[in-house]
């Protein structure tokens, strides 16, 4: 016990010393480095387009749905087999056809399931695709002019996504 | 690029990656915890805490410093939770309730990382800082020292002495987890992780939670923790932006679990008895991803619980490698798994995490089955077993035995107590078979020191908090008293030679062997459970 309680002390200066290097020293250090040109507006996810914002009106693109209630981040958690999220995912599989105006089978799985964060700013070409019409007949844009705007926010080397955030500025720009 | 392909391209990489990595890596390990000097840092440390750093001590005094810098670790967690509202940076998120602290202080010290708590709403910059952060670099140097102790158990003979703790901990810490957290927090801002010191960001006119993310997060992979900075984990675009962040965190998971076997061959002599190691843990490894990645690939909704950027190959890749250390950062909600992909998770925490496990605890988990395979063996060929020129008698096979069984121990009374209480149903987020694979993978998580979680269970009620508090307390500890004291018996032993009844421990005879022994100790104990559960699930 006589030495337990030795190791304890000392463990408690050791653990006050690095405290003081792993708990302030290092994070600061790496937060300097942040400030650097170059880093600094990743660190402060300034004009971020790294995660999804829901934007009220037809004119813009919709993200996945998220089950997150903000500012938490996170997902629905529903295994696959919970016929309860069954009927939920079959609703909105329901609302987006009819907001598309197309049939039920088009609709994209990623239109329908809800991201891990929440907050996932992309979607499928295919979820892109169908939305085209629906934006450029409410934002006045050309068909085209739409088509060209998802191409430029669209990009990924394994798996080709289209950034939402990056695509509704752009209608925002294209319609200011 | 097809899925199939861009997801094969991807664990490519990886594999690259730690190939290069692997005998630099092992090797600057090695010579970290031979090296007779002290850096002027780490004499200065010393000197504060009146420690002499050339006296050794024997496995019983290493063992108390353990327990006794875990037991100050979690004090000091819990008391600045409590009063997190003096902190500056706090945010007006308040004091921690006491379960919440209780729990969350043994979960950063056990490097367990399970998490209670919603970071965005109650965990200020200056906990997660100085205390969670802390402990995601000692907890890690703590596994880390316990497994080069066992090491020298190994190397060493006819001694009591087993080295320093407070030396082997400093070190790992200082000249190994420090610089590359360093580095490669940096390469992650650079490709887009955030570090900030506000609490938001306003995006398009939503407010999003921001934090100091980028230092922690390089810590939080490479010290196999496994804590969220946010809620979404490295599902969480600040946290995880983007395709290339994904494979640098899997990287980082996954780096120095792997390069301890070449460590440990180093130390021993012999690179081929790492290499055996290593080539056992690829196996299972391989076999998991291919288990949880084909599952997921087939799912009714695959993409339910995973972000986009990442894809269904990119999210399993990421599953076997958090669950296969004892990480449990998630990319992906393995709650949304098939019953197949989400059982593929919890077995592989199930094998006790050593495939390749933790950050110093994958190796020592791993030589302790090795010490189990080759009793069996002796055990069949009826002659006192041996590993690397020790006899395994008696007191060496019951410290590997206590080791192994303490985890599926509190696992099972844990999760047994819990699937019984009536409190539990409401707690649960999915009905059925489903539902008890929830809890059962909570209580594996707790008492292997994952932290991952099928994240529907809401785990908040004090039975949750402490009971996981306990089990995530005993899963850490135990194993770590009982390799240290094997470790002692080891050291005091001589060496036995090789003679041509020594049964070679570094060939496909022994690597057989040590699969078999880690699938069917896991299988053995789980089935039961696991039928129950995921096994039920992915029947119907």
């Amino acid at each position: 016990m006589d030495n337990f309680l030795k190791q304890s002390w000392a463990g408690l200066r050791i653990l006050l010393a690095l405290t003081v290097l792993l708990g302030v020293l290092y994070p600061l250090a790496v937060w300097g480095v942040s400030r650097l040109p170059g880093l600094h507006d990743n660190a402060e996810a300034v004009g971020t387009t790294l995660v999804a914002v829901t934007r009220e009106g037809d004119k813009y693109f919709v993200p996945r749905p998220s089950a997150a209630t903000l500012p938490a981040s996170g997902g629905s958690n529903k295994g696959e087999l919970n016929e309860d999220y069954t009927k939920v995912v079959a609703e909105r599989r329901v609302a987006v056809a009819q907001r598309e105006g197309v049939s039920e089978n088009q609709v994209p799985q990623d239109a329908v399931t809800a991201s891990a964060s929440g907050l996932d700013p992309h979607i499928s070409p295919e979820y892109a695709a169908l939305q085209v019409p629906r934006v450029a007949r409410a934002s006045g844009l050309p068909v085209e002019k739409v088509r060209e705007l998802v191409a430029a926010s669209t990009g990924g080397t394994f798996t080709t996504t289209v950034n939402v955030t990056a695509l509704n500025r752009a209608i925002d720009a294209a319609t200011r | 690029m097809s899925p199939l392909v861009a997801g094969l391209v991807q664990a490519g990489i990886l594999v690259a990656a730690l190939a290069v990595v692997y005998r630099p890596l092992g090797d600057h390990m090695a010579r970290v915890f031979e090296h007779k000097s002290h850096s002027k840092l780490e004499k200065a440390i010393y000197r504060f805490a009146r420690i002499d750093p050339d006296a050794e001590q024997k496995w019983s005094t290493y063992a108390y410093g353990v327990l006794g810098f875990s037991l100050v670790g979690i004090v000091f967690l819990y008391v600045i939770q409590r009063l997190q509202a003096l902190l500056p940076f706090g945010f007006d998120r308040g004091n921690v309730g006491p379960a919440m602290a209780f729990n969350t202080a043994i979960s950063f010290v056990t490097n367990t990382n399970w998490q209670s708590y919603v970071p965005e709403a109650v965990m200020g910059h200056t906990v997660q800082m100085i205390g969670l952060t802390v402990q995601n670099f000692v907890s890690a140097a703590v596994g880390l020292a316990v497994a080069v102790a066992l090491i020298r158990g190994f190397v060493r003979h006819q001694t009591d002495r087993l080295g320093n703790f407070w030396v082997d901990l400093t070190r790992g810490t200082i000249r190994i987890l420090l610089p590359i957290a360093f580095v490669f927090a940096v390469v992650l801002i650079a490709l887009g992780v955030t570090m900030s010191l506000k609490s938001g960001v306003d995006v398009d006119g939503q407010t999003i939670a921001n934090a100091p993310v980028a230092s922690q997060e390089a810590i939080k992979e490479l010290g196999t923790n496994g804590g969220g900075v946010l809620n979404a984990n490295s599902a969480h675009p600040f946290e995880n932006p983007g395709e290339w962040t994904n494979l640098v965190e899997i990287f980082l998971i996954l780096v120095i679990p792997v390069s301890l076997t070449r460590t440990f061959g180093r130390l021993v002599g012999q690179h081929r008895q790492g290499y055996v190691l290593l080539s056992v843990m690829a196996t299972i490894w391989t076999a998991m991803l291919a288990v949880i990645w084909g599952a997921e690939a087939s799912g009714l909704r695959p993409l339910e619980g995973k972000e986009l950027r990442f894809g269904i190959a990119g999210s399993a890749i990421f599953a076997d490698a958090t669950t296969g250390t004892s990480t449990g950062a998630v990319n992906s909600l393995h709650d949304s798994y098939t019953g197949l992909g989400g059982g593929g998770a919890l077995l592989n925490m199930l094998f006790g995490e050593m495939t390749p496990g933790g950050v110093g605890t994958g190796i020592y988990s791993i030589l302790v089955m090795a010490v189990i395979a080759m009793f069996l063996a002796g055990l069949m060929v009826g002659r006192t077993p041996e590993y690397l020129g020790k006899k395994l008698g008696r007191k060496e096979v019951t410290a590997a035995a206590v080791s192994i069984l303490a985890m599926p121990a509190v696992l099972l009374v844990g999760a047994g107590i819990t699937a019984i209480l009536p409190s539990t149903r409401g707690a649960l987020n999915n009905p059925g078979a489903h539902g008890l694979s929830e809890i059962l993978y909570a209580y594996a998580s707790a008492s292997n020191n994952n932290g991952s979680a099928f994240g529907g269970i809401t785990a908040t009620s004090d039975w949750f908090q402490s009971s996981l508090g306990l089990c995530m307390l005993f899963g850490r500890f135990v194993p770590i008293i009982a390799v240290l004291a094997l470790a002692g018996s080891l050291a005091a032993q001589k060496k036995v030679p090789v003679t041509a009844g020594t049964l070679p421990t570094t060939g496909p005879l022994f690597a057989s062997l040590l699969t078999g022994s880690i699938v069917l100790v896991a299988a053995l104990t789980f089935v039961p459970a696991l039928a129950l559960g995921p096994i039920a699930e992915a029947l119907q």
